[in-house]
């Protein structure tokens, strides 16, 4: 089976992230695969031992994005593919992402395509959509469990918080959510074997793309932290004042109810 | 020099960052609690191929230089020391004798199981009147035909109940003493006449468990001498050599740590309506324990490329362990002090840190002996 995983480097949300001049400060930044994308490896690393065939990881990004997919093939990936975009672009957004790698695809006849659900730095979720409609094949999103039968393939997918069942066949696009499974560690071995497998570096000349082909469609005007939170109320008081003082604040100040 | 890590090793200090953080950490309390390192969390080790570190890849480990080495170790060092000490004391001084000084039947026979952990390893100098005085030795060993009969007592040796192969010094000739007349032995659990003491009950590093050896008559092939015959004590000084850079590392991961969670505290902890973080009292034993740290991790890493360039490191090592211990201690102190009587208690893990940084000025060689050493080259000029 010719799996391949769309992966993107991000800054890593649980680390402390600083905002000037409506950029993310990259320095001090720690930078990791996209939560939602290593779900997508781990499940691809799955299908290849399952039913045979390779894994390549695929990365638009800049020459940084190489340690991420240096992760993935610690991780147990076969190949890795680094789409290098910073000589060519400033920006670029989801259909810049989407137009590069539904051209690098094209030609690969990729039985399957895992993405992230969303990225967390964007949360757009649009880039696997993107490409599956690029590469005229079907996709679905947010996919808790997958099985794989020759052609056939089922889908288990989470529609806010309920889920709901789906029979595709390959070739496919899907989008991977929280609960599909536990991705591995990559392994101190595995990270030395990882030195050894082949990361492939090209630039959008090799994709026969220019810079207008690509060119983002969105322009950020603005990017800034959420307001910090208001301190919260306690009430006090026997539990019916309190209820009472409580449904009052809904209704009069929240104007929730 | 320092700062700059191979890509491949800056990936495993952060996969062994994450894994200790969200896999090791969890487990700390209920370590300390039960005297005991759940299964699962060794198993997770040996996948992750955390017991392979020294031992190189064609017997199945990753083969680390000594600066990857330090970098591991002192991510591992940041969590409970009781489970780093059972992986240490196994890729330090418990496979650095196979690896450095046997035959290659020797490694062959043993390294694949031990890069794999599925053979704990453990070293075993020490004896009731051989502490720091290693020459003094009373186990004896006597040739017999093709065997060696091995007779005497070992204690406090790390690992001892859970460990397969243990790296054994015993006096071959009395004569010669210290030299040559030492010689090391690779001796399996199983051999006949080998048993383990009484475990005992210790300060701190619950869940790695010390022990008595007691040899009576325990029959050893000749084939498992490692090294020369006779060369046993300058094996035993280059295996604590080099595992002294190994016993430093950990001490600054875990001074890194305290810092962290005594950083943290200061900044939520408040008295007199403000956090203590806003005390100059405070703010300067932050200072000191960072700046002290810092200096450690240093004098470790120069260490560590010293071994990688194929340097004598007597001194530097012994520089490290002296220093990264004394650090780790006077840290350990500071971070009880910010956290006051939360410092004191067992619900945090401040107190732990505390009692198991009290040993690292005593084991692989005393601090004294550290002086003592450094203090030889010195006046060696």
């Amino acid at each position: 089976m010719n799996i391949v995983v769309l992966l993107k480097r991000t800054f890593d949300t649980e680390e402390k992230i600083s905002i000037a001049n409506g950029q993310v400060q990259e320095e001090g930044a720690e930078f990791i695969i996209n939560p939602y994308d290593e779900y997508g490896v781990e499940e691809a690393i799955r299908l290849r031992d399952n039913h045979g065939g390779e894994v390549t990881v695929v990365s638009v990004g800049g020459e940084e994005a190489e340690k991420q997919l240096r992760t993935a093939l610690a991780m147990g990936a076969d190949k890795a593919v680094l789409i290098n975009t910073e000589d060519d672009l400033d920006e670029g957004d989801q259909f810049t992402t989407a137009k590069i790698l539904t051209s690098y695809l094209t030609d690969k006849n990729a039985d399957i395509i895992l993405a992230g659900n969303v990225a967390i730095d964007g949360g757009s979720g649009q880039v696997g959509p993107r490409v599956a409609e690029g590469l005229g094949i079907p996709y679905v999103t947010t996919i808790t469990q997958i099985e794989v039968n020759g052609k056939a393939v089922s889908i288990t997918r989470d529609v806010e918080g309920d889920s709901e069942s789906i029979q595709t066949s390959l070739p496919v696009l899907v989008t991977c959510q929280q609960g599909l499974n536990e991705p591995r560690y990559p392994s101190l071995p595995g990270i030395m074997k990882a030195k050894k497998k082949p990361l492939e570096e090209i630039e959008l000349d090799d994709l026969d793309l220019d810079e207008e082909d690509v060119r983002a469609k969105i322009k950020t005007l603005d990017i800034y932290l959420p307001p910090q939170k208001a301190a919260g109320r306690l009430l006090e008081g026997d539990i019916s004042a309190q209820v009472d003082e409580l449904v009052g604040l809904l209704r009069n100040e929240a104007k929730v109810i | 020099m320092f700062t700059q890590l191979k890509p491949e090793i800056d990936q495993m200090k952060q996969m062994v960052r994450n894994y200790v953080e969200r896999e090791v950490e969890p487990y700390a309390q209920q370590i300390e609690e039960e005297d005991k390192i759940p299964q699962h969390l060794i198993e997770q080790a040996k996948e992750l191929g955390l017991f392979g570190i020294s031992i190189p890849e064609e017997y199945g480990g990753i083969g680390l230089n000594a600066v990857g080495k330090a970098v591991i170790l002192e991510q591992l060092g940041r969590t409970h020391n009781g489970f780093v000490s059972l992986i240490s004391a196994h890729t330090g001084i418990g496979s650095t004798g196979l690896v450095k000084l046997a035959s290659p039947y020797l490694k062959d026979k043993y390294l694949p199981g031990m890069a794999a952990g599925e053979k704990i390893a453990a070293f075993a100098l020490s004896e009731p009147a051989a502490g720091s005085d290693a020459t003094n030795l009373e186990t004896r060993a006597v040739k017999r035909g093709d065997k060696w009969i091995v007779n005497g007592t070992k204690h406090f040796i790390t690992n001892a109940p859970v460990a397969d192969v243990f790296t054994v010094f015993a006096l071959t000739d009395k004569e010669k003493g210290a030299k040559g007349g030492i010689t090391a032995f690779l001796i399996e659990k199983d051999f006949p006449g080998f048993t383990i003491g009484k475990i005992d009950k210790k300060m701190g590093l619950r869940g790695s468990y010390t022990a008595q050896l007691i040899f009576e008559d325990c029959e050893v092939p000749d084939v498992n001498v490692i090294g020369e015959v006779g060369m046993g004590y300058l094996s035993a000084l280059k295996i604590l050599g080099e595992g002294r850079v190994g016993l430093a590392a950990r001490a600054v991961g875990s001074c890194d740590k305290l810092i962290e969670l005594s950083a943290s505290y200061a900044k939520e902890r408040k008295q007199f309506g403000k956090p203590i973080a806003d005390n100059q009292a405070i703010q300067w034993m932050l200072a000191d324990m960072a700046t002290e740290t810092e200096a450690a991790r240093m004098l470790t890493l120069k260490a560590a490329h010293m071994i990688d360039d194929g340097k004598k490191v007597i001194k530097e090592a012994s520089m490290a362990k002296l220093f990264a211990s004394d650090v780790f201690n006077r840290v350990a102190d500071k971070a009880v002090q910010i956290h006051g009587g939360m410092g004191y208690v067992a619900d945090y893990p401040i107190e732990r840190f505390y009692r198991d940084a009290r040993i690292t000025k005593i084991y692989e060689g005393t601090n004294e002996i550290q002086r003592l050493i450094i203090a030889r080259k010195v006046l060696e000029g």
